[in-house]
């Protein structure tokens, strides 16, 4: 049964999320946090840390993690292959027959709409975890991390992978004394 | 793959000018246009974007096993490495040092996911216009929040809506467009627009 849920998880949740990996995000969280609680909010938060310091597609380095916190390298081969194969599968086999339906005006819509509901999805996630490290570490704290690591990602553009870096040393130094 | 699979950072969708380079000008794979066809069909199927690029240049050059071998080469580096930092993390995770830092990274994550959600937002109202786009974004809005459906089936019915909004919508500016001739008219059939979009998404349920 666990096998059967760590594919169909990470299989509905790659299945909805049009557009690329990272707005599967908001699809993944629902089923590993609030339906299957294979994590909690705050551990999915460090998968996001890590999973965006290391290079790659998102979308399966999550689902390496949480299949291999789950049931191993089993669960790791198995959430794998239901976040790629189908979607890969689906591609090469379809290739002609999408070939007559990438102009039609279905499809268009289904990428256009789904937009804003991913979009409503991830403001949703960011106040829940939000929340959360507010509760963790205080507002001062939160807060202020916050505001400098957007000043650095969107004024500066610093590179994510190298905010995120600062933040792990800035946490080991100062913050390890805090909490 | 291998490179584009470790260079790409920030998630698939920035992988994809990379595995363009290595496609196109450095091993001449195929053609630029042809790069760009795929790309577009690829988007019109749900999954990660860079894992099916990855399989179906990896099928046209050696079939299933070149498929196989360039998901493989695309993934799996960082895969392991994803397995290896966090554990090595999660064992360390009652010392302060390392308490301490996954306290501080949190924050980091909520701004990233924000601004990600800022870029969908954006996106949103390009493709659709600022007005749908708040429109729908506040249904989601409240079929998520108030009314607590389950996120599957709210992207579900914004997939079957999708399907026929351009249809819905075009249908609309004909009709606005009728009723433009009247300036005390349009306001009216623009009124009775949104209420043809509310019903739009009835039926999709």
């Amino acid at each position: 049964m666990k096998w059967w849920h760590l594919f169909w998880g990470f299989f509905i949740a790659n299945l909805l999320g049009y557009g690329g990996g990272p707005s599967s995000i908001p699809l993944m969280q629902e089923e590993i946090v609030h339906h299957y609680h294979w994590l909690t909010n705050g551990q999915f938060g460090d998968v996001l840390a890590v999973g965006n310091a290391l290079p790659g597609p998102i979308a399966t380095k999550i689902a390496a993690f949480v299949g291999y916190e789950i049931g191993q390298w089993p669960g790791f081969v198995i959430a794998l292959a239901a976040t790629v194969v189908p979607s890969a599968v689906g591609l090469i086999a379809c290739m002609r027959l999408l070939d007559r339906y990438r102009q039609s005006s279905a499809v268009k819509g289904m990428t256009l709409l789904v937009q804003p509901v991913i979009a409503v999805m991830m403001v949703l996630l960011t106040w829940e975890m939000g929340w959360e490290s507010i509760q963790a570490i205080g507002w001062l704290q939160s807060l202020g991390i916050a505001a400098v690591a957007l000043w650095a990602l969107t004024r500066r553009n610093i590179h994510p992978a190298l905010v995120i870096v600062a933040a792990f040393v800035y946490g080991g130094v100062v913050l390890s004394h805090w909490v | 793959m291998l490179r584009t699979g470790l260079l790409g950072y920030g998630g698939g969708p920035s992988v994809i000018p990379l595995i363009r380079h290595e496609a196109v000008n450095r091993y001449g794979w195929m053609q630029d246009d042809e790069f760009g066809e795929i790309l577009a069909l690829a988007n019109a199927l749900p999954g990660p974007i860079a894992t099916k690029m990855a399989a179906y240049l990896g099928y046209r050059l050696k079939g299933v096993s070149g498929a196989v071998v360039a998901v493989l080469a695309h993934i799996l580096p960082t895969s392991v490495a994803m397995v290896a930092l966090l554990g090595f993390l999660y064992a360390l995770r009652h010392s302060k040092v390392v308490g301490g830092m996954i306290a501080a990274v949190r924050p980091v994550i909520v701004v990233m996911l924000g601004l990600m959600a800022y870029e969908f937002a954006v996106k949103a109202g390009k493709g659709l216009g600022k007005g749908p786009a708040l429109f729908f974004g506040a249904l989601a809005l409240l079929l998520l929040a108030a009314v607590d459906v389950h996120p599957a089936v709210v992207v579900l019915l914004a997939l079957v809506y999708g399907s026929v909004h351009l249809r819905v919508a075009a249908r609309i500016r004909e009709r606005r467009n009728r009723g433009g001739l009247g300036r005390g008219g349009s306001e009216s059939e623009a009124g009775g627009g949104h209420g043809t979009d509310g019903r739009g998404e009835g039926s999709g349920k």
